[in-house]
């Protein structure tokens, strides 16, 4: 049990997070590990929160990370890597993409999005790295690209072969998308070139 | 070969390499993929979206008496749709192995209540395999093909939202084709003719013994030996949380629920010194050891309400195993943040909904509205609060019609409204059309709002009767709900577009001012289907006196600012309407609620 990795990806419904496990979780395979991941489908696609685990090593039981038992988490949206803060284990670490979706209770003035969430997540004693993935996305040209960028970023933190994350990339896009998701993975991995830590 | 597959793909997998040949479903959320995998990996295999859960059973059973495997995937609602022809297929038996996966809502992620049918397999009597990961959900096919031809019983094969949706390795092989025998000449399926039914039920009774005997020596059930201290009897998903809970303790893990090996169980519990039942809902398996004379630890500490998950279960067992240490005890040391201010997210209708219009409008009026099962059944919730009920699928017209016969009997007309039934066109050809039939029959003068998108949204946009495209992706007949109503019998059938406000609020009105049975069907297609029509985004100009009015239409897309003003040298902070250029796709509802016009579409 103790050789397991468990990653946790959070975010927004139509953030791509689920795409983004399935890539993660194929790569494990691929590196011929026991994978399993889960998560919930159905109405939490019309902007409710989306969570997925994926768990890898020599025999994976459960797939679902308790609290504190989070090797990374890779945040999807800012307030969502707060609600997932806890989450982390001791030496955990968390990648936070700095985008912003407001739930309509905010917009329709009923509740305040909180504030400072990157300096408090910071204070703690947590390996806290931001990416500004959405802003990449669109320089790239497609919005819907964060989830490779933050791609990049984690294979970082992982000893998988960068050419096993390509293919699975590239199998697991729509094929006239694939080149353009390579080159957002690399530069994903770019951004987050300064923080190599295994 | 290794592959990663969900529950769900690998139960299709299953099919395929078990040779099934027929394969019937209806969509429902956790079991909407089997038959989807199905007909986008294995073409092999016949597979269709059937108008109910029923009509694929009995499609799926056909297929069986003609000697094919045969496989029929629902959600656990939609083994309540299939009860009658489920409970009296044991009775005729089958001809290839016929199985029946039900993917259980346990946590109600998406369902609106949960339910053990673990029972129905004492109720019928069939056997009731649990996988409890992809491996075995994908391996558990073939082994209840086998159970159902050998004992001439159908089985079923029982998933939770969990195991559907997880994903874990599956070792796969090639497809084993299993030639179908034809449908036999002998009467075999005769039913009550030949034996009596009397005696069927003692030859049904005498299989289950059969079957008793089955339990015991079948690998599906196993006992992995550890410290004896502790031994934990469970099944499905649950064990892998007691596995990572009690790395060490013996486990009697259950492939086979129904009918449980008793003398299996009685050796495991001799061995050890405290015997624990671990499984979510209620004490199916408990209840069963408990009447053995056994001594367990069960319900009295592990929740009978939603799933169990390791966290769960360790401030479960940590009551009665001192090692265990709770999690709270666990969690994250040392490290404090501020989390209070955290705020929930509530899913609702996508931007550019084509149900929006008619949940406004519904609230608007004074009226009674019975909902029904849908994406339109956001419309109970706050500011649209549009629908009075929801209950099930076609429930709405049958309801609608029992409030309406209640007030006729009232004297004081005051305490009435008028009543709308608010159904979608999937789930008016699941079950809504007896139910129409049945309120003209008995003249009824309800409105009936058919919500026609084109789609069966919630579950993720399947074909169905009305789309005109079977689940294979071919062309069909299109049912044209129109023309059935007017074939039932109804003369006040209108269609009105779906984001033209004022002719939706008319002919409401006018159908619950008329004194016959009314239906009015809103026309356009989901916002996620390609034919959805997209137009840029509509914008607000600095006239937005911030009333909040479009605010009823809770579109995700429509969101207020607080800005700084100047009004006449004085600043002040007041509200104003903003919209998300990326996700608005200018349906105009907006634009048409404004009271100062200060949305429009772009020019
Ligand atoms: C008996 C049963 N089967 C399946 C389901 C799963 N389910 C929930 S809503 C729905 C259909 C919705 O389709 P439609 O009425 O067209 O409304 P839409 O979601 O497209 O707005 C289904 C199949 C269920 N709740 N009950
Ligand atoms: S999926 Fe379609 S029907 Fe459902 S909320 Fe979205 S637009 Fe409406
Ligand atoms: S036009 Fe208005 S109501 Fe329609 S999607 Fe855009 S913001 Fe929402």
């Amino acid at each position: 049990m103790n050789d397991t990795t468990n990653i946790l990806a959070v975010g927004v419904g139509g953030q791509g997070i689920l795409l983004a496990t399935d890539i993660l979780a194929e790569v494990a395979l691929a590196e011929g590990l026991d994978v399993k991941k889960s998560e919930i489908h159905g109405m939490a696609q019309r902007g409710g929160i989306v969570t997925s685990h994926v768990s890898f090593g020599r025999k994976v039981y459960s797939p679902l990370i308790r609290r504190g038992g989070a090797h990374l988490v890779l945040a999807f949206e800012e307030m969502e890597a707060l609600r997932a803060f806890a989450f982390l284990n001791a030496g955990g670490k968390m990648i936070v993409n700095t985008q912003r979706i407001i739930p309509p209770v905010v917009s329709s003035g009923l509740a305040e999005y909180p504030s400072n969430i990157m300096s408090r997540l910071k204070a703690t004693s947590r390996t806290i790295v931001d990416m500004d993935a959405l802003k990449m996305a669109i320089e790239l040209g497609n919005p819907r690209l964060v989830s490779t960028i933050l791609l990049g970023g984690l294979s970082l933190f992982l000893n998988f072969d960068q050419k096993a994350w390509e293919e699975k990339i590239k199998e697991g896009v729509p094929r006239r998308t694939a080149a353009l998701n390579v080159d957002a993975f690399r530069e994903g991995r770019r951004l987050l070139n300064g923080y190599r830590i295994h | 070969m290794r592959r990663l597959l969900s529950g769900n793909e690998a139960f299709a997998r299953g099919a395929y390499e078990s040779g099934v040949r027929v394969t019937t479903a209806y969509p429902g959320t956790p079991s909407t993929e089997i038959a989807e995998t199905i007909s986008t990996e294995y073409p092999d295999i016949y597979v269709e979206w059937s108008t109910n859960e029923k009509v694929a059973f009995d499609v799926a059973f056909g297929a069986s008496w003609a000697g094919a495997r045969a496989i029929v995937a629902m959600k656990q609602y939609g083994v309540n749709v299939a009860s009658d022809s489920l409970l009296r297929s044991p009775y005729i038996g089958v001809g290839g192995g016929f199985v029946i996966i039900n993917s259980e809502d346990v946590g109600m992620f998406s369902s609106g209540s949960e339910q053990d049918y673990r029972y129905y397999g004492k109720l019928t009597l069939i056997p009731v395999l649990n996988p409890s990961d992809s491996q075995e959900a994908k391996d558990y096919v073939g082994v209840a093909l086998q159970i159902s031809e050998d004992y001439n019983t159908p089985v079923m094969l029982r998933s939770t939202t969990r195991l559907s949706h997880c994903k874990g390795v599956v070792q796969c092989h090639e497809r084993v084709e299993k030639e179908p025998i034809g449908f036999p000449d002998d009467g075999r399926f005769r039913g009550i003719a030949n034996p009596p039914a009397l005696q069927r039920h003692y030859q049904l009774i005498e299989r289950f013994h059969r079957l008793s005997s089955f339990a015991e020596h079948t690998e599906l059930n196993r006992i992995e030996w550890g410290d004896k201290k502790v031994g934990i009897i469970s099944s499905g998903f649950p064990y892998q949380y007691a596995r990572m809970v009690m790395p060490s303790a013996s486990f009697l893990k259950l492939g086979m629920i129904h009918p449980l090996p008793v003398r299996l169980i009685q050796d495991f519990a001799s061995e050890v010194e405290m015997l624990v039942v671990v499984e979510e809902l209620e004490p199916f398996l408990e209840e069963h050891i408990r009447s053995l004379g056994l001594n367990v630890v069960g319900k009295e500490i592990i929740p009978r309400v939603g799933e169990l998950s390791i966290e769960i279960l360790e401030e479960s067992l940590s009551k009665v195993i001192p090692e265990i240490k709770s999690s709270n005890a666990k969690e994250i040391q040392g490290v404090s943040i501020d989390t209070k201010d955290l705020i929930p997210r509530t899913s609702t209708m996508c931007a550019g909904c084509p149900h929006r219009g008619a949940m406004y409008t519904l609230n608007k009026l004074d009226l009674i509205a019975t909902g029904d099962i849908g994406c339109y059944a956001f419309g109970i919730h706050a500011p649209w609060s549009a629908l009075d009920t929801v209950v099930c699928m076609g429930a709405s017209i049958g309801n609608a019609l029992g409030i309406e016969n209640a007030q006729r009997t009232m004297i004081d007309k005051s305490m009435t409204l008028p009543v709308v039934a608010v159904i979608g066109d999937s789930t008016f050809i699941h079950a809504g059309i007896p139910e129409l039939v049945n309120a003209v029959y008995n003249k009824g003068t309800i409105t009936v709002l058919i919500l026609d998108n084109s789609t069966t949204g919630t579950t993720g946009l399947q074909d169905h009767a009305g789309t005109g495209v079977t689940l294979v992706k071919e062309e069909t007949k299109a049912l044209d709900i129109e023309r059935l109503c007017r074939a039932v019998g109804i003369e006040r059938v209108n269609q009105v577009d779906s984001f033209d406000l004022e002719l939706l609020e008319e002919t409401l009105k006018e159908a619950l001012l008329a004194d016959e049975l009314s239906v009015i069907i809103s026309n356009r297609p989901c916002a996620l289907l390609p034919q959805a029509e997209k137009h840029p985004a509509v914008l607000v100009d600095e006239t937005c006196t911030g009333c909040k009015l479009c605010n009823a239409l809770n579109c995700p897309s429509l969101m207020f600012d607080l800005t700084q003003t100047a009004v006449e040298g004085n600043e002040k902070k007041s509200w104003k309407a903003h919209i998300d250029p990326i996700t608005c796709v200018g349906c105009s509802l907006c634009v048409q609620v404004c009271p100062v016009g200060a949305i429009r579409a772009p020019q």
